[in-house]
């Protein structure tokens, strides 16, 4: 009899549970398909390296896992809570028949059980459909053979999944029953009665809450998106979040208030067709949920954050690769500061008996210089004091032009008073080249050379993953002092041409390297000097780097941003809903007013629109100053493509958000016509 | 001048296996600027007829015109036009919007007729004068008593100039005092503004505001009787004749 209750009023309230079913099935699907990567990755061939990354990425993910659990937990009570309010009336019903609150209890534990299973059967199979779209996009990620693919389910995931919202449904239901026995019967026949009162806020208050507010999130967006950038603290910081929520709040606060008052002054729009019902509707809704607004647009501040700063850093790794790593090979002797040694790489090399000429094709060897009375603060006037000084590193544009040749770039010619500031990293040479700009001259081992441009030479001698050459002098060979040298670098490439056969030399080289190098640092011409390195990097760890981070970062991304995303979009559409439901009869006093039902559809697309707008402008505009902050950080990544970041994550959002529009749209579109 | 024609209509609910006769072959005709009270015990189908007339339902037979439009043959954004340019309406219940004031309840009616926002204003407060309640035209429905909220209703009704207005029980949630007031509204409606008013009621005291009231029992006219030259008083003693004659046991007719 319960079950059979149960049963009915499910199919009773379909309406009411659409997007309540809609959102636990995507919420599934998505838990299911992040946590079933890993098991993906089995399938794959992919060398050792990039199998460690997966590993990296599989506790990130689980990791992240738990807090979405979290987010989705509170998603899931918040929207049966509303779905329990709706239903007040039948729940008096049933005690006025002589239900015990036992019995309601129970009855809700079945609803509950019957839509936990359907939507976890459901939202499992197409978790499980689109995990073998998401294998697509792991293998582009990782760059793995695909051929051996084969349609597959990740028990693990599964049992993750199932545990998850078990233990959610299970919060759930707890939640129900409390609610239930706090339930009095004269509340809850009364419900519906109470009229809401739509009081209009002060509007002359209303402005001016909304101009402080406007203003202290403009002093914060400044003081976090400039200030913040040259003086980083992280305390600040979390003052300046908080400002902007509080004044996130105080503006959805006000800002209906103040709509409606400008709208109302303006009579030949206010009392345009529907228009002063639209905005009063529009209105009360903002008014009764000034809270939600708020940490929806949040979430939105956050998701559009993640998923563009996570798709950036993807993009500009792929660019960078491209870009920064000319060669295969880079092996680095450095003695931190000129001490006079001198050091032979090539000889090391021999010393250890390592053929060098077996594995590379083609190599330079090219050395770098410091003089202890040229730092970064004799030449650059402008750094604050955050910047440690350190003493400017120098090549000859002889080597310079060497190892460019190897990279197949431009070389430089220079006479001899001359020199050019080689930087790549976008904060330094933003200081450096103030210094430039002023023609600064610099002297060195007694010779003074001034600038041949007026702005740092884009470039790098190193390779390395990112842009992150705080800059190098390329001076004339005849002002060098060879007691001067701090380093000697050999760049080369592999005498192979094929991934494959890099690849293996690579793994031979290694082995050289740590076999018979390592070992014996102490033989080495640098140690000469006790201090300094040595290092080895080549492309494919710095490729394999690369992929690892984008990968991650890609996941995180598209992991928190669409859960964010459905949270956002599940609860302005049951309270859009629910608006609607409260609305049907205004809607059949202007139908019966004689209102077209084209005009009435007008309306409510207005209202729809409005409401799912409204916190996506102020998350936009947070993200625009957002993203300016976590720019300075991002930079070491590069920026490139930022364009097509946007273009991704705005596609994302209008995919989910959008989608949630439409269906609220629509469904309150249905529940309005129904009465008729 | 004839303003509404109604030729033998039916209305017929339930299906097959239990059919319920709402109107059994009604014809009555009402002529401009009339007042009329339909009168009748509850399920005598006198609503029905109300909302057939103003094209909130549909008849089962017959046919009802207004101005010699066939209002029966109208559909969807006619139907619509015809409502809001030809008919006004007052609820029992005052159907108000509870998000707009009661200057915007009113400008409503005009400003879904795409009339011009400054025209709308002057309108609003020539009607608000006539019905009295000019001074509660910034507040809310909730902020009114009935009695105001009903004269809003009546106010949005009558600012289209419709041809015909629609009551139904427009006192029914009203004290008696306020009821009063809002007959006397109607009174004045009619005798100096020419207001075509159809109203049904179960109310002797309020039908004997109107020139005419018609009875209705089981769907059908059971009686009809004019005001004539009679006070309200003797029009009323006359009602409630008719009431005494058409309720026997049926006590709710009161």
């Amino acid at each position: 009899m319960l079950f059979k209750l149960s049963v009915n009023n499910i199919r009773k309230s379909l309406r009411d549970y659409a997007i309540y079913f809609f959102t636990l099935i995507i919420g599934v699907s998505v838990f299911y398909v992040f946590n079933a990567i890993h098991g993906q990755t089995a399938m794959m061939r992919i060398d050792s390296d990039t199998r460690e990354l997966v590993e990296l990425l599989r506790t990130t993910l689980s990791g992240v896992s738990v807090f979405v659990a979290g987010v989705l937990g509170l998603l899931i009570v918040y929207a049966s809570r509303f779905l329990m309010k709706r239903r007040n009336k039948e729940f008096a019903l049933y005690m006025m028949l002589g239900m015990s609150k036992g019995k309601i209890s129970a009855l809700l534990l079945t609803e509950t059980v019957i839509i936990g299973l359907g939507s976890l059967g459901v939202g499992l199979l197409i978790g499980i459909g689109l995990s073998q779209l998401m294998s697509a996009l792991v293998a582009n990620l990782f760059e793995a053979d695909m051929t051996e693919y084969k349609f597959m389910v990740s028990g693990d995931s599964i049992v993750l999944t199932v545990i998850n919202f078990a233990v959610m449904y299970l919060v759930v239901v707890i939640f129900n029953s409390i609610v239930i026995s706090r339930f009095k019967l004269i509340d809850l026949l009364q419900s519906g009665r109470k009229s809401e009162q739509t009081k209009l806020k002060n509007p002359v208050l209303c402005v001016i809450v909304f101009i402080l507010s406007a203003v202290m999130l403009g002093y914060a967006y400044y003081q976090a998106g400039w200030k913040l950038a040259d003086n980083f603290e992280e305390g600040r910081l979390a003052v300046y979040i908080a400002m902007g929520a509080v004044s996130t709040f105080l503006i959805f606060w006000s800002v209906s208030g103040m709509l409606l008052k400008i709208i109302m002054s303006m009579k030949k729009i206010y009392f345009k067709e529907l228009n002063s019902f639209t905005f009063r509707q529009i209105s009360s809704k903002v008014n009764t949920m000034v809270f939600s607004m708020t940490v929806i647009c949040l979430m939105l501040f956050v998701t559009i954050c993640a998923l563009s700063g996570s798709f950036s850093i993807r993009n500009s790794l792929n660019q960078n690769l491209k870009k920064l790593c000319p060669a295969d090979v880079d092996f680095v002797e450095n003695t931190v500061a000129p001490c006079g040694t001198d050091i032979d790489v090539l000889e090391d090399f021999k010393l250890c008996d390592v053929d060098i000429d077996s594995y590379l094709s083609e190599y330079v060897v090219i050395r770098t210089y410091m003089d202890e009375n040229f730092t970064f603060y004799d030449f650059a006037e402008s750094a604050s004091s955050q910047v440690t000084d350190y003493m400017q590193e120098m090549i000859s544009v002889s080597d310079y032009n060497h190892l460019m040749e190897l990279y197949g770039k431009e070389s430089v010619t220079l006479n001899d008073n001359e020199y050019i500031l080689l930087c790549n990293f976008q904060t330094a040479k933003e200081i450096q080249n103030k210094s430039l700009a002023k023609h600064k001259t610099i002297t060195i081992w007694g010779n003074t050379l001034s600038p041949k441009y007026d702005s740092c030479l884009d470039g790098f001698i190193e390779i390395s993953e990112n842009p992150v050459n705080y800059g190098i002098f390329i001076v004339p060979d005849s002002v060098i002092d060879e007691n001067a040298v701090v380093s000697e670098k050999l760049i080369g490439n592999y005498a192979a041409e094929t991934k494959q056969e890099k690849s293996a030399l690579e793994t031979e080289f290694r082995k050289q390297y740590d076999e018979k190098i390592r070992p014996n640092l102490h033989l080495l011409s640098y140690m000469k000097s006790n201090r300094g390195y040595c290092r080895l990097d080549t492309k494919l760890d710095i490729a394999n780097a690369a992929i690892g981070l984008g990968a991650i970062s890609t996941f995180l991304g598209l992991y928190l941003g669409l859960v964010f995303l459905i949270a956002c979009g599940a609860i302005l559409a049951l309270k859009e809903l629910s608006e609607s439901v409260d609305s049907i009869p205004r809607y059949e006093m202007i139908r019966k007013i004689g209102v077209d039902e084209n005009d009435i559809s007008k309306s409510l697309f207005q209202q729809t629109g409005i409401f799912f707008l409204l916190p996506l402008i102020l998350a936009c505009i947070h993200s625009v100053f957002g993203m300016k902050f976590a720019s300075i950080f991002l930079e070491m990544f590069g920026t490139e493509k930022t364009a097509e970041s946007i273009a991704a994550t705005s596609i994302i959002i209008l995919l989910i958000y959008g989608g949630y529009f439409l269906i609220t749209y629509y469904c309150s579109k249905g529940i309005i016509k129904e009465k008729r | 001048m004839e303003l509404l024609k109604i030729q033998q209509i039916e209305k017929y609910y339930g299906n097959k296996s239990s059919l319920t006769k709402a109107i059994d072959d009604i014809s009555f005709s009402v002529e401009n600027g009339e007042f009329v009270a339909i009168m009748g015990a509850s399920g005598s189908g006198k609503t029905t007829l109300l909302n057939c007339i103003s094209t909130i339902d549909r008849v089962t037979a017959g046919h009802i015109y207004l101005e010699n439009t066939d209002i029966t043959t109208l559909k969807g954004k006619q139907l619509n036009q015809f409502r809001r340019e030809k008919l006004g309406f007052i609820f029992q219940d005052f159907n108000l919007l509870d998000t707009l004031t009661a200057f915007e309840n009113i400008a409503l009616a005009l400003s879904i007729q795409k009339k011009n926002p400054h025209d709308i204003e002057k309108a609003v407060q020539i009607v608000a004068e006539q019905l009295g309640i000019t001074q509660v035209l910034m507040k809310y429905p909730y902020q009114m008593s009935g009695g105001q909220k009903q004269r809003v209703a009546s106010a949005r009704a009558i600012i289209t100039n419709p041809k015909l207005v629609l009551a139904d029980e427009p006192t029914g949630a009203l004290d008696s005092k306020s009821a009063k007031m809002l007959l006397e509204r109607f009174d004045y409606l009619n005798t100096q503004m020419q207001t075509t008013i159809m109203m049904v009621t179960h109310d002797s005291f309020t039908a004997s505001y109107a020139t005419r009231v018609i009875f209705i029992k089981d769907g059908r006219i059971f009686n009809e009787i004019s005001k004539g030259h009679d006070t309200r008083k003797q029009f009323f003693d006359k009602i409630m004749n008719v009431v005494t004659l058409l309720g026997g046991d049926v006590s709710d007719a009161l």
